[in-house]
């Protein structure tokens, strides 16, 4: 959603990447946004970042849900009532809605999330 | 119900509601019959049909209303008329009409007899004294268990079936028991000599004194005790109870005084449609006489009723009773027996083939005619019981060596697949259930055990087919395609169980290495948390452990259970609900330093509300130097001991059940589990701490303690079964170790003890030979196993608080400490509650957080 408006991404520098837990999630706050970074040490790329808030479950609690895989797809599943979103993009299998994603790269060992200018 | 307007309604009379005429009221209502009938049902007993088959159960702890199999209010609701402790007395066939002891009148234009038998007690002089009873319904019981409070010996006269049962109750009432046989053999009826030998002897070593061969001829006063019994030969007897269990004989003097047609040695003759001589009138159950035959089971009774129902209503004209199988499977007095067909080779040319095995204590024999089963014997050991009335039952060919059937285990022909057998096969006799039935039943829409057991009503009768019927139904669904796929997720090809077996046998210690060796993939949270759990059961190392804590559900990973708006509650253990005023005074201290919601929980223990996650250490470092320890309310793991206050106050307790739950508690604490475990222990039987609702639940006798397994409240609650009686303390702990492991290691994954039971192939006997028996060798392993886990308890908090690193994972946000602020609270009550979507949009500045990211 970002790339195609070609706005100009802002990187934010959030923290190392050795704060971030292998096969887990935590959570950031990026500006006033809460941002759910997770890293899958098996995956290429191995980190991700989709919104903290559980569009279904009215909360911030992505960061802390199970990360997995189900038909090749990574995901993670809400704590709250189990419903699984791709960390590529943030849409949920299940339902019609969408967590967000955010772009993130890893430079010198920190993570950095970018925010689409506006 | 009944509906006046209509002129054309039949009058319908069933005299007798025992369990087979209480069987054809149901039959009626299921084949709509009461849209043709006004029922009216007059029964002599006091109470509404009852389970006498289980009726022994009513001395181990299931009370009358748990044997009921209905209520007058059930009646009454179907708009049946139900006369209870009023029998009829009379039958005028002419004018179709009954009269009742009360005197009341009511006609009739059908008539339906099922007055069921009555326990034989042999012309003996002195039979009629005080303490010579029967046994044969509940008020019986009550009579048995209120002369064995005063007596010290009780004697069963007759060595049949139900006179071993009945030497069961009074060997559990505490009496020295003794049976008296006229036959030479016990089991007459079922046994042939060397199978009643070796009952005979089996049942000596469990201190029952077994007396064959025995004529009784008088019953007098006695010395030493209050009766003496004399026999035609040998020494007398003295005891305080005589309980005569000489045979049953039905009870047709109704039918005999009306002019019905009745045998020469009693039974009211019916003919292939249940109709007796006259043909308003039909008998089915234990009063009638089909083919000279009476039929002292309940299944055959079933079957009668099945028949009158399809005549009377008209569903099916061509229905007839054609015999029923009397084989029988029991345990008595904790010895197996089974009896199928011709056991004693009566029929002219039978062969038999014999093993007796003296250490083991067992023997089995099978009748054979022009290679076909006709009979078989077995005492000691039943395992080949199934097998073998299939045999018999079909017609089924025999192997060229028959002896393979009975060889020890191991050597023996396969047991008979569901596949080898007939449509026509009998899977359950109880309530005559075939193959063909079952099949039936998945074809009209059944998916698992539990709705074919619904449907057909298989294995809901005595139990014995339980194994048979799971066999069958797994066998016909996976032929459909619709078999159960029982792997966990698409990670793993295995069941729960496999899984628990491979990290065990295999010694594997993480997530990654099972993946490694029985997966692929990356994990999901099915098989993440399920794992973890295992590990945790198996290993016990702390959850929170950097190889094990992404694998734990929310709860676990945070210690805590997450609510609705992403904040937690705490629980801290208070083992028995046992609690200081210190203690107290700490939680209501940090309740109210943290802003907590406060409420007092199902379980016992206090619950506090609202802490967000980076608060939960800081709370836990105050519980935890104030003495309190992690509840685990957060994980699938032991949860509470609920107690009563039990004999250290309460005028009724028996024993401390304070003082037991509190042993227990801390005993288990921590153990995880395929689901959460929920314990009970209660003083006395008042049971105030409602221990038959517990996946464990103790309760208290005069002699130590009932333990109870597998009951659960929640969403489809089960009692609890009475698993063993008057334990003592060390037996007691010794069974559960056992019973929790077993369900441990074979349960599947959030399968709570209740489920687990219901689907365990062989049900309670099973796990009770399994713990008790130690059938399976593995009692010490399982023992050791949670000895283990006992040994390696520690708190996760206190573990946690202790480890920077995991601490870690508390912070609020990886890059900040501000707090989450879509987490917001108004007052209710004098107390926080979180506040409602409407109410947060209401505050500026809210909303906002919720805007696609
Ligand atoms: C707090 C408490 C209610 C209360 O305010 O009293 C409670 C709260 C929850 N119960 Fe419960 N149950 C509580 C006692 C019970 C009881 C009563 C008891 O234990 O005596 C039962 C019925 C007894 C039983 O389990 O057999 C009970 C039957 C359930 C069930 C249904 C289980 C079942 O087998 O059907 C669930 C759902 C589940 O576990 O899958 C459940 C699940 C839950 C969960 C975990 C639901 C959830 O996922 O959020 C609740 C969150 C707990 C929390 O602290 O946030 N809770 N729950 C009770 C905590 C007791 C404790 O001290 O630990
Ligand atoms: C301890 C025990 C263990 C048993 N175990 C097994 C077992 O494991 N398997 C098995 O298959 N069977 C077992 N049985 C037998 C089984 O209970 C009977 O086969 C079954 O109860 C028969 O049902 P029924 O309705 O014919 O008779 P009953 O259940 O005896 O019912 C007849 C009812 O009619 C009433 N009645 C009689 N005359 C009148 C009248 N004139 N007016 C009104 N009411 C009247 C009686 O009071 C009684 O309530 C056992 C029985 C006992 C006692
Ligand atoms: S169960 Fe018995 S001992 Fe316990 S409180 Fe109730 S009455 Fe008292
Ligand atoms: S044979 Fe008794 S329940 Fe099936």
């Amino acid at each position: 959603m970002t790339v195609a408006e070609r706005t100009e991404t802002t990187w934010i520098d959030v923290c190392g990447l050795d704060d971030l837990v292998p096969h887990s999630g935590v959570a950031a706050l990026v500006g006033k946004r809460q941002v759910a970074l997770f890293l899958a040490p098996y995956a290429e790329p191995s980190v991700y970042a989709i919104g903290n808030w559980d569009p279904l479950g009215h909360a911030n609690v992505l960061s802390r849900g199970i990360v997995g895989d189900l038909g090749g797809e990574l995901v993670v599943a809400s704590p709250l009532h189990k419903q699984h979103y791709r960390l590529t993009d943030g849409s949920c299998l299940e339902e019609d809605v969408n967590a967000g994603s955010y772009p993130v790269r890893i430079v010198d060992d920190r993570v950095q999330v970018g925010l689409s200018g506006s | 119900m009944s509906n006046p307007n209509n002129t054309d309604r039949e009058k319908l009379i069933v005299i007798g509601n025992g369990m087979v005429g209480h069987a054809f009221v149901e039959k009626l209502i299921e084949a709509d019959g009461l849209a043709r009938f006004d029922v009216t049902v007059f029964g002599e007993e006091p109470r509404a049909a009852y389970d006498r088959v289980h009726l022994s159960e009513y001395f181990s702890g299931r009370s009358a209303e748990d044997l009921a199999l209905t209520t007058a209010e059930d009646y009454r609701r179907e708009g049946i008329d139900l006369h209870l402790d009023d029998p009829v007395v009379e039958i005028d066939t002419d004018n179709r009409e009954v009269v009742t002891r009360a005197g009341q009148r009511c006609g009739y234009d059908r008539l339906m007899l099922a007055t069921g038998s009555y326990a034989f007690v042999p012309p003996i002089e002195g039979r009629d004294r005080d303490g010579c009873l029967v046994y044969r319904t509940i008020e019986d019981l009550d009579a048995i268990r209120a002369h064995a409070e005063s007596g010290r010996r009780g004697v069963v006269v007759g060595g049949g079936l139900l006179g071993l049962e009945a030497a069961n109750a009074l060997k559990n009432l505490g009496l020295e028991t003794h049976v008296v046989e006229f036959a030479p053999q016990l089991m007459p009826a079922q046994l042939d000599l060397a199978g009643g030998d070796m009952l005979r002897r089996q049942i000596e070593a469990l201190d029952v004194q077994v007396h064959t061969g025995k004529a009784t001829q008088l019953i007098d006063a006695g010395e030493s005790h209050k009766l003496r019994m004399n026999f035609a030969e040998g020494d007398p007897l003295e005891t305080d109870i005589v309980l005569f269990s000489a045979g049953i004989r039905p009870r047709d003097e109704l039918a005999r005084s009306s002019g019905i047609a009745v045998g020469e040695r009693g039974g009211i003759v019916i003919d292939d449609q249940c109709r007796t001589s006259d043909p308003a009138i039909f008998a089915i159950g234990e009063c009638a006489l089909w083919n000279s035959q009476v039929f002292g089971l309940v299944g055959p009774g079933y079957a009668m009723a099945d028949v009158a129902v399809k005549q009377l209503v008209g569903t099916d004209e061509s229905a007839a009773f054609t015999g029923a199988d009397m084989s029988t499977k029991l345990k008595l007095l904790g010895v197996e027996v089974g009896s199928i067909g011709d056991a004693h080779a009566r029929t002219p040319g039978a062969q038999t083939y014999a093993t007796i095995n003296e250490p083991d204590a067992t023997y089995k024999r099978l009748v054979v005619l022009d290679d076909k089963l006709i009979g078989a014997v077995l005492v000691g050991d039943t395992a080949d019981y199934d097998t073998l009335l299939q045999y018999a039952l079909n017609g089924l060919d025999l192997p060229e060596h028959p002896e393979s059937l009975i060889a020890p285990a191991g050597d023996g022909a396969p047991a008979l697949g569901p596949d080898a057998l007939p449509e026509t096969a009998t899977i359950c006799s109880c309530h005559n259930v075939t193959k063909g039935g079952i099949i039936e039943a998945i074809d009209g829409g059944c998916v698992n055990l539990a709705d074919v057991k619904g449907v057909t009503k298989a294995s809901t009768g005595c139990g014995g087919c339980a194994a048979l019927l799971k066999s069958t139904v797994d066998s016909e669904l996976g032929k459909r395609g619709m078999e159960v796929n029982t792997d966990i997720c698409e990670h793993f090809p295995h069941t729960r169980a496999e899984l628990y077996h491979l990290v065990r046998v295999e010694g594997i210690r993480s997530f990654g290495e099972l993946l490694e060796r029985h997966g692929r993939g990356h994990g999901c949270d099915i098989c993440k948390p399920a794992a973890a759990s295992i590990f945790a059961s198996v290993w016990n190392e702390h959850v929170l452990e950097p190889m094990h804590q992404p694998l734990q559900d929310t709860n676990d990973t945070y210690l805590a259970n997450m609510q609705k708006d992403g904040t937690y509650s705490i629980v801290p253990r208070v083992p028995a609900g046992e609690i200081t005023a210190e203690k107290l005074i700490v939680l209501g201290n940090v309740a109210q330093k943290y802003g907590l919601y406060t409420k007092i929980t199902g379980g016992q223990r206090i619950d506090l509300f609202g802490a967000r996650k980076e608060q939960l250490p800081p709370i836990w470092e105050e519980l935890i130097a104030a003495g309190f320890e992690t509840g685990h309310a957060y994980g699938k793991s032991v949860r509470t001991v609920k107690s009563c206050v039990g004999s250290t106050w309460c005028r009724y307790g028996v024993q401390d059940s304070v003082g037991m739950a509190i042993h227990i508690e801390n005993r288990y604490k921590g153990l995880r589990s395929p689901h959460k475990l929920k314990f009970a222990v209660s003083g006395c039987t008042r049971e105030c701490a409602e221990a038959q609702s517990k996946d464990i639940g103790v309760i208290a006798t005069e002699n130590g303690w009932n333990l109870y397994v597998c009951g659960n409240g929640g969403m489809k609650p089960r009692h609890a079964d009475l698993f063993a009686t008057d334990l003592d303390d060390e037996q007691l702990i010794r069974y559960i170790d056992r019973v929790l492991m077993f369900y441990i290691k074979t349960a599947d994954r959030l399968q709570r003890t209740s489920v687990w039971l219901e689907n365990l192939e062989g049900g309670l006997d099973y796990l009770r030979e399994v713990v008790i028996d130690d059938r399976l060798g593995i009692g010490a392993e399982l023992e050791e196993q949670m000895q283990a886990v006992v040994d390696s308890y520690q708190c996760e908090w206190k573990s946690t608080l202790a480890d920077p690193a995991k601490l870690k994972r508390f912070r609020s946000f990886v890059n900040s400490d501000a707090p989450d602020d879509n987490v917001l609270f108004v007052e209710e009550r004098g107390q926080v509650r979180p506040a409602t979507p409407e109410e947060k949009r209401e505050r500026a500045g809210i909303e906002t957080l919720a805007e696609e990211a």
